[in-house]
């Protein structure tokens, strides 16, 4: 057993870097903390000169950025030094193949050091990057590029064979395939990331951007339509440092390891840009979740901020806590979740288990970066998401027909709303203008998701305010899957919803109706089922499919989610009046 | 209980979960979470089926032994009944 870890003994527990939440909220301003970054000359900056640059004439140079597991074998360190010569590698990379400021690099990959320096290179570049989850199937990943129209596409030869050889001709877009990882054989139209990575200098001057120049782009799903490309700019880099510093704690001598996965916006935010700001060491694992693994790094590395998701907690609750006994944990020093609502249990569980309670937070896609908080100097209500952090004010609006109307009494349900503007607000979805304002009502942020706030200023998710299916933390869309099952030529119509799942918060539940001619059987239902897996990957493709005489759907032709979920859940049916052919 | 009985329950509850795998060229050596797409959750599914099917205790501290379909049936069949 190694230990201690890769700093040295974590010794006595710091103090909490948020010891006195109202305080610091009194006094807080945006303009301030932006004074605790480095920053470009100009009033300009750059997230990856914050992230690394800025480091390197300190000693935290020399400290280690990440320690990468491997799946087998030991792990490498990579200092703040090596991580930003990699990433500048990859600058001078995309520099000379021609891709220009604002061009999008995409990166489709699983977790690997490369990875994060494409990422980083990319903002260095003064290049927008986008982080797709690979386990996402050829639909998803072809409508976000479609959409996005990235100039270069990072990802490795596995999932380039598997996901998006047999399609990339066919776009216009993503001129360039960098591969990254182990090349035995770059497919025509490729190139080894690697190998013409090491050809570069390590030498690059990290382009100082506008605080509004965009820097990510993160796609989300709604209730209609397409998928949402969520922009966000260099100026973010402000919320993700302090946010990092008030809600998860971290401290500069921390190990700090964020589960998930850089294909989605807590990976970024806070599984890159917030631990590196910090100066922390990142714990990065290739694996994907396995108990004793987990619970072995947790001892190894001596990891002293654990950032997770309510799904792995409650996996690891179904294990027991004999196998966290055989653990020692004794480093852990703050936990906290995120994803979804976090079951009071799993709070008192981890206290009794792992020794600290979860604390529980809330933010989104479009949110860049948290905004309501379990902190570590106040105390947690168990099943709440907290309070919002300094610099952010939050409400519970009620829509009323010009406008909306914020909600006084505790017991009050409405939609969760945020004042503008933070550093970290999205300012856009790609070339969806219209869709992005009807987000905003005056100075508020509507977030889609229904909540309330008790007496004492913390806030309560009640649920979402539309159709979105909100499965292991992540939100999918049931448009973009109906889509997909309506291409089988059987299916006549298709509705998806999310069904309550003990484990995965919930689970996406498909029902379709057959055209004339086919016989709801179980070949069929295995076709469609195969068909859904196939084309959008197992994260978004559904876990059940059912057959129906036909499905709900409005006068206006809309088939009537919240009526299937209804009568699958044997909840009330509501409002039944748009029904067509009125009630049945 | 035969190896080659225990592959074929194996493979039909596997295809029952995942119908996009074709079962007919299956490699039993590759990691069904990186050749075919079998996230936790579908693991999951797939040795509580198993559990059910075979009447064989699976705890959960032992699902990260089973990567590939050959660690599957290693795994049950000594411990798979008549």
């Amino acid at each position: 057993m190694r230990s201690p870890g890769p700093q040295g003994p974590a010794g006595e527990a710091p103090p909490p870097a948020l010891t006195d939440h109202d305080a610091v909220r009194a006094t807080f301003s945006w303009r301030q903390a932006r004074e605790q970054l480095a920053g470009l000359p100009g009033g300009r900056l750059n997230i990856a000169h914050e992230a690394l640059d800025r480091h390197l004439g300190t000693p935290t140079a020399e400290r280690i950025a990440m320690r990468f597991l491997p799946r087998q074998g030991e792990p490498v360190d990579i200092s703040y030094r090596a991580l930003a010569e990699r990433a500048n590698r990859f600058a001078n990379l995309l520099a000379a193949l021609g891709v220009k400021p604002g061009d999008r690099v995409y990166g489709i990959a699983h977790r690997t050091p490369d990875l994060y320096a494409a990422a980083l290179g990319t903002l260095k570049h003064g290049g927008v990057f986008t982080p797709l989850f690979s386990a996402f199937g050829p639909e998803p990943i072809r409508s976000r590029v479609e959409i996005g129209e990235p100039v270069v596409l990072v990802t490795t030869e596995r999932l380039y064979r598997r996901k998006i050889a047999d399609w990339i001709g066919e776009t216009p877009s993503a001129q360039r395939v960098l591969l990254i990882g182990e090349v035995a054989e770059a497919p025509p139209g490729t190139l080894d990331a690697g190998q013409a990575m090491s050809e570069q200098s390590p030498d690059y001057a990290t382009r100082p951007m506008a605080p509004e120049d965009p820097a990510l782009l993160h796609f989300t799903s709604g209730t209609t339509g397409r998928p949402k490309g969520a922009i966000h700019v260099h100026e973010a880099v402000v919320a993700h440092h302090v946010t990092g510093r008030y809600a998860l704690d971290l401290q500069p001598r921390d190990i700090y390891w964020c589960t998930a996965d850089p294909g989605w916006v807590t990976g970024t935010s806070y599984g890159i840009i917030a631990p590196l700001t910090n100066g922390v060491t990142m714990v990065v694992d290739e694996e994907e979740f396995d108990a004793e693994r987990w619970y072995r790094i947790l001892e190894q590395e001596r990891v002293t901020v654990w950032y997770t998701a309510p799904t792995a907690i409650r996996m690891l609750m179904k294990l027991g806590p004999a196998l966290a006994r055989r653990h020692d944990l004794s480093a852990l020093r703050f936990l906290a979740s995120v994803g979804e609502p976090l079951n009071p249990e799993a709070v008192h569980w981890g206290r009794a288990t792992l020794g600290r309670p979860f604390h529980d937070n809330w933010w989104q896609t479009e949110t860049g970066g948290i905004m309501i908080a379990n902190v570590a100097g106040m105390p947690i209500k168990p099943g709440s998401m907290g309070r919002p952090v300094p610099g952010i004010e939050a409400a519970v609006a009620r829509r009323t027909d010009d406008g909306i109307e914020l909600v006084k009494d505790p017991a009050e349900t409405g939609e969760l709303a945020l004042k503008t503007p933070w550093p970290s607000m999205f300012r856009g979805y790609l070339h969806e203008e219209a869709r992005y304002r009807k987000c905003f009502v005056g100075d508020w942020y509507l977030t889609g998701d229904l909540a309330r706030r008790d007496e004492d200023g913390y806030f309560w998710f009640i649920g979402r305010a539309d159709d979105v299916i909100k499965s292991s933390g992540h939100l999918i869309g049931p448009f973009e899957v109906e889509s997909v099952l309506m291409e089988h030529p059987a299916v006549a119509e298709a509705g998806v919803i999310g069904v309550p799942d003990e484990v995965a918060g919930e689970t996406v539940k498909a029902f379709v109706s057959l055209k004339p001619g086919h016989a709801p059987d179980e070949a069929l239902r295995r076709e469609i089922l195969g068909l859904a897996r196939k084309r959008l990957g197992p994260a978004v493709a559904p876990r059940q499919v059912e057959f129906r005489e036909r499905l709900p759907r409005t006068r206006s032709g809309k088939i009537m989610r919240r009526l299937l979920r209804a009568r699958e859940l044997g909840l009330p049916e509501g409002d039944t009046s748009t029904l067509e052919g009125g009630r049945e | 209980m035969n190896r080659e009985r225990l592959r074929d329950i194996v493979l039909e509850e596997l295809s029952a979960i995942a119908p996009d795998i074709d079962i007919a060229t299956l490699d039993e050596r590759a990691r069904l979470r990186d050749e075919y797409d079998l996230d936790s959750m579908d693991a999951l599914n797939l040795l509580t089926a198993l559990h059910r099917r075979l009447k064989v205790d699976i705890p959960e501290t032992d699902y990260a032994r089973m990567q590939s379909l050959r660690d599957l049936l290693d795994y049950l069949e000594p411990r798979a009944g008549g």
